[in-house]
């Protein structure tokens, strides 16, 4: 499957990273290639086999639902880039 | 002290040859003569591991003591630990001081292990050759010239210079085993599930596990008493009961059947390495194994299974860090758009980003099933090679590594080239089961490692046939010429 230099920008937004303009063309020559390698997956004919999430074929073990943490948000805030009151802060979302 | 395993160190604590401050004085005056040259180090914290020797040798005054009281450890910097930075070799968490300890910190810490410091790696843990790290590449110990693999490098380089006498490291494709082979050192890759992840820093849920690196077997064996068990606060971890490592170490392997995978001895293994593992496994056959011929049919579907999968579950991962809670930000973001992409902009490195990018668009809509779920599929099939051999054999033996350790910038810039690094070891994680490399010998002075594969939650059998294979050989021994006269 080709992907084009579009392709990588609309990935890129989705992913939330930007890609300086003059790399663009290296990230998707690269992408490509990793692409390329990964397609001979294509060929394989896998129409009965299971997907495989786990290797040990594991489901997901459940806890009771008990309170076993405490509210530790000052170590956690203490850490954050920008904080107030108690709140994260960003930037304005709403004008 | 410098030059001694885990377990003599633990016998000369014991009987008062030395104490764990002295030790862990004597390692930590190593790390700063040498280790401006060798960069395995990402933070070093002299006071608070002197002040842990210190707690050591009280308890081991007071006869309090577990099986690692008062030895000096180096962890790997993915494991977070409380109050310490943990970077993951990423400027995205140069600044990150982790609120609390990783499960595997936790154990280490209650045994009374000392913290020497936090190692370099592979940026998220991504890479063969340690030189995606933000703080740089590291060198390795036998030739500074040469990479020292990857991800776990800084570990493995710490140990080979005997900067620390164990170290823990994560494998993820290859990343614990791949850097034990280059370095010369003992490494084992534990099942799926069997050390906690909770506080190791997510690159692929399904194929990370945590474990030791040191000079021998058996020192990996008293590593992994230490960090193996079922953790409540990881759903991942095995609740399969653990068992004492060492208690197998000694058994004779006579009857033993190794099986040896074509598909590992074929087109691609440099011929002077594939010698060294020849002559590993005549020695395995001299202690009384069997040596039989098995095929893994589907090895060639093991890299492109891996790059979709592990760059799919780690753009998951990564998705964590948005700027907003902790790591970097950038400067002035105009709104939230900007804030999210210019701080992932900035805090990653380029084979982050294009793992993020593979992953993403792995899983995007229109390509899940053509990408993603076709990768979970063959990995199936991979996994159902080995469990077909492992009715046949015991273990299975091959090359760690397609050659020995290759020059820093060589494939730097070819991605591709690097992952063909991990051809032999990605299948381990894909299928869950337990690896290790094992030194076997030298080409033109680089360390080759053999690589063991065991059954599921079987370390203790590998650990074993490691073992015996010390018994009769040196190359666990051998040091690097520039580091044996080194200081202390």
């Amino acid at each position: 499957m080709a992907i084009e230099q579009d392709d990588i920008e609309k990935i890129a937004e989705l992913a939330r990273i930007r890609i300086d303009q003059d790399q663009i063309g290296q990230v998707t020559q690269r992408i490509t290639e990793i692409l390329r390698m990964v397609d001979q997956l294509q060929a394989v004919d896998t129409s009965e086999v299971q997907p495989m999430a786990n290797p040990l074929d594991a489901t997901q073990i459940l806890r009771p639902d008990r309170v076993t943490e405490s509210n530790r948000r000052e170590a956690f805030q203490a850490i954050a880039p920008a904080v107030e009151d108690g709140l994260y802060l960003v930037p304005k979302v709403i004008d | 002290m410098h030059d001694k395993t885990v377990a003599q160190l633990m016998a000369g604590l014991r009987d008062k040859s030395f104490s764990s401050a002295e030790l862990t004085r004597c390692f930590l005056d190593r790390i700063g003569a040498m280790d401006e040259q060798l960069n395995s180090f990402i933070s070093v914290n002299e006071e608070a591991a002197l002040a842990a020797a210190n707690a050591a040798d009280a308890r081991l005054a007071a006869g309090d003591t577990a099986a690692l009281t008062g030895i000096p450890i180096a962890h790997k910097d993915i494991f977070c630990t409380d109050g310490m930075r943990t970077s993951c070799g990423s400027r995205m968490l140069d600044n990150f001081i982790p609120p609390y300890d990783a499960t595997l910190i936790k154990r280490f810490n209650a045994e009374g292990a000392v913290t020497l410091g936090k190692t370099n790696m592979d940026e998220f843990a991504m890479g063969s050759s340690n030189e995606s790290s933000y703080y740089g590449p590291v060198r390795n110990p036998w030739d500074t010239q040469l990479v020292p693999g990857g991800s776990s490098g800084g570990s493995a380089a710490a140990v080979a210079a005997l900067l620390a006498p164990a170290a823990t490291g994560t494998d993820t494709g290859g990343s614990i085993r791949q850097p034990a082979a280059f370095c010369g050192i003992t490494g084992l890759k534990p099942t799926y599930g069997r050390v906690s992840r909770l506080g190791m820093v997510a690159f692929a849920s399904s194929l990370d596990q945590a474990g030791p690196m040191a000079h021998s077997a058996e020192d990996c064996a008293l590593l992994l008493n230490a960090m193996a068990g079922h953790d409540p606060l990881d759903s991942t971890s095995s609740p399969e009961p653990t068992e004492d490592y060492t208690a197998q170490l000694a058994r004779q392997i006579d009857g033993l059947r190794i099986g040896l995978p074509r598909e590992y001895f074929g087109e691609g293994l440099d011929n002077a390495t594939a010698g060294q593992i020849d002559a590993a496994l005549k020695e395995l056959e001299a202690l009384g194994a069997t040596l039989v011929d098995i095929s893994l049919p589907n090895s060639h579907l093991t890299i492109p299974t891996y790059y979709v999968i592990a760059p799919a579950e780690a753009s998951t991962n990564l998705s964590r860090f948005d700027g907003v809670r902790y790591g970097h930000r950038c400067t002035d973001p105009v709104d939230l758009h900007d804030l999210y992409t210019r701080t992932r902009e900035e805090g990653f490195g380029d084979e982050v980003k294009r793992r993020i990018l593979v992953g993403t668009y792995a899983l995007s809509a229109g390509y899940y099933d053509a990408y993603y779920k076709k990768a979970q599929q063959v990995r199936r099939l991979i996994k159902q090679d080995f469990m077909h051999c492992f009715e046949q054999v015991d273990i299975i033996a091959g090359p760690t590594t397609p050659g020995p350790a290759f020059a820093l910038g060589a494939k730097s810039d070819d991605p591709v080239s690097m992952y063909l690094e991990d051809v032999y070891t990605l299948a381990v994680n894909l299928a869950g089961l337990p690896g290790m490399s094992v030194p076997a010998g030298f080409v033109d002075d680089k360390p080759v490692g053999l690589q063991l594969i065991g059954r599921h939650f079987d370390e203790a059998r590998l650990l074993n046939v490691a073992h015996q294979y010390q018994q009769a050989t040196d190359w666990h021994l051998r040091r690097p010429a520039a580091i044996a006269g080194g200081a202390a």
